[in-house]
């Protein structure tokens, strides 16, 4: 109908149509967004995929700008970042936003991650969304890490020291590795100018390309919802989904509220904290990189913690590397280890609803837990979070398997 | 041309071939780039050994230098500081310096160095690359005979650089190639024609 109508006054459509015929710009626009279908009942879960695209672009734009005046190199690195929050006329703001702008990706990748876990998402036929995003996570983890050492604080310096030298910890070929990734003997001027290039260069291509292909992948096989069923099975004579409403305008209008109250707490902590207490920007790298003294207290930025306190909980170098990169890659696997027959937390039974309150809660203590020094109770209690860690993922295969589900709808519902 | 004329084998061998020179090719032309990682002549050449004078040092005293961006410790020992040495023994993982890439064999001995007093030696935890921090204050109720502490990951080490059982780092720290060029100076990365 719109088609015909379009025809009949042909003159406005002109230019729409000059593009149409050599870009498949309207049929684009409508395939990803004017009808694309996603189910009507998203709550509040489903807001976090839209801000961790805001954040990205956040990012990159506030990146651009410190890239302008950052010296990427051991002797002025320090300074150019004073030089930024000192001198650049609003520097202090664009680099406020670009550091806190880090942790909040982490925040909101943390719990888009968790909303799958919630409803089933990484389940068949969403497998390889799940992988494609568990490679953003991945690369996304490496931009941070490289991004840490740019300012050459203390913090960046050991920091880097310490990770870099987990790579020295496979036999054979690590000490080769980690030379390469140093491209010296020791961290200096020349890695830190190599990680500018990964941090600048790099590795946001990868992520602006995955991200692409995550959405794309996405927007193949349709949106989970909170009930965990296919909105795709229920459609009305012209084939749109019954439960389902358009990305745009009606999502759209619903994110841009999430946008807009995402931004109010961002800008809250920009202006009023963004060190967060020694949590977002840590003391110790508000003084430059002294090669002679390790810091008293050494511990990642928070987001890593959770995998440090892991780390550390193992006394043995190798097996400690094994444990931590295995921590990191376990949810890889969670669509094949995941066996329940529902995909929603709604309809699972009490085992899934009692390993997931156990693992959130192992979450947040193994991250609080890498924050503290490694001594007698404190690592103690970062083995018994290891184990439990390790449990809800490896045991997954047998208690999804046992644990009795309730039925699923047939149509989405609303709850409360 | 029809499908009856096709030469399956004949097309199979060329794909195969066509990928085979491609790959090889690609891998060549990654060798470049890879090694462009590596270590380049000037960190080459500032790795170069660096001369330590040592006639001013006290015994006790420690002094801290870089060696290819890295930390060295350069200790002069006591003769109480010394004769603890054999004390400690049955709580170290190495204690006589089995793992042989931790120093060269002139310092595979008792005291892991040249000459007794002087203690030339990495200050890199063989965990994961923290500073040691330097603890000779004995303390017999913590039954501590003096050492180096590492405070990230709290490994422990003697005043020989041994590392104590049951905490993290692996190895002995490691000793760097060295030399006396006189009775009070040190050369710290270059060991050839040492006595």
């Amino acid at each position: 109908m719109a088609r015909i109508e379009a025809e009949v006054g042909k003159p406005q459509g002109g230019f729409v149509t000059w593009i149409d015929d050599r870009f498949p710009m309207t049929s684009t626009l409508k395939y990803h967004v004017t009808e694309y279908y996603a189910s009507k009942n998203f709550n509040i879960w489903y807001v976090f995929g839209v801000l961790a695209f805001v954040v990205l672009a956040i990012q990159l734009l506030t990146g651009i700008f410190l890239t302008m005046n950052y010296k990427p190199s051991a002797a002025d690195a320090f300074a150019s970042v004073e030089y930024i929050m000192r001198d650049v006329e609003w520097g202090w703001l664009i680099r406020y936003m670009h550091s806190t702008g880090a942790s909040f990706f982490f925040i909101v990748v943390y719990l888009h991650m968790y909303r799958a876990m919630l409803y089933g998402s990484y389940k068949k036929p969403r497998e390889l969304i799940w992988l494609i995003g568990m490679l953003i996570f991945l690369v996304l983890m490496a931009e941070a890490f490289a991004g840490y050492l740019l300012p050459w604080g203390q913090m960046s310096y050991w920091g880097a020291q310490v990770i870099i030298s987990l790579f020295g910890a496979i036999p054979w070929v690590g000490d080769a590795l980690v030379e390469i990734i140093r491209g010296d003997y020791s961290i200096s001027d020349i890695t830190l100018n190599r990680f500018f290039a990964l941090h600048v260069v790099l590795l946001p291509l990868a992520l602006i390309a995955l991200v692409f292909v995550h959405i794309v992948a996405l927007h193949e096989v349709g949106s989970n919802n909170p009930d965990g069923i296919e909105i795709k099975k229920n459609k009305d004579a012209s084939g749109k989904p019954l439960d389902g409403i358009a990305f745009h305008p009606y999502h759209t209008s619903k994110d841009l509220v999430a946008i807009i109250v995402f931004l109010m707490i961002f800008s809250a902590v920009v202006f009023f904290a963004p060190d967060m207490g020694g949590y977002f920007l840590e003391h110790a790298n508000f003084e430059p990189a002294n090669l002679t003294a390790t810091p008293e207290h050494i511990a990642p930025v928070w987001y890593f913690t959770p995998f440090y306190a892991i780390l550390r909980a193992v006394p043995d170098k190798l097996w400690g590397f094994i444990l931590f990169v295995t921590a990191v890659l376990l949810p890889v696997f969670l669509p094949w280890l995941d066996r329940s027959r529902v995909r929603s937390i709604r309809y699972r039974g009490w085992i899934y609803k009692s390993a997931l309150a156990v693992f959130t809660v192992t979450f947040f203590m193994l991250g609080w837990l890498g924050t503290m020094p490694a001594d007698g109770l404190y690592v103690l209690m970062a083995r018994i979070f290891s184990v439990l860690y390790f449990a809800f993922f490896l045991l997954m295969p047998y208690y999804t398997a046992i644990d009795k589900t309730k039925p699923v709808p047939e149509r989405v519902v609303y709850h409360g | 041309m029809t499908e009856d004329d096709l030469d399956r084998n004949r097309r199979h061998f060329l794909t195969v071939a066509t990928l085979v020179t491609g790959a090889a090719g690609a891998g060549m032309a990654a060798i470049p780039f890879i090694a462009s990682l590596k270590p380049s002549a000037r960190a080459q050449a500032l790795g170069a050994p660096v001369e330590v004078p040592v006639s001013t040092l006290q015994p006790g005293e420690m002094i801290r230098v870089l060696w290819r961006g890295k930390l060295v410790f350069v200790l002069r020992r006591t003769s109480e500081m010394l004769e603890k040495l054999p004390m400690v023994e049955s709580e170290l993982r190495d204690p006589n310096s089995e793992v042989l890439e931790q120093q060269p064999e002139y310092a595979r001995n008792a005291t892991r160095s040249i000459r007794p007093q002087y203690l030339v030696i990495e200050g890199s935890c063989t965990h994961l690359g923290c500073a040691p921090l330097q603890d000779f204050e004995v303390r017999p109720a913590e039954g501590w005979e003096g050492g180096f502490f590492c405070p990230c990951h709290g490994s422990k080490f003697d005043l020989a650089g041994r590392v104590y059982k049951g905490v993290p780092a692996p190895t002995n720290l490691r000793v760097p190639p060295y030399r006396f060029v006189r009775d009070d100076l040190i050369l710290i990365g270059q060991d050839s024609g040492a006595a």
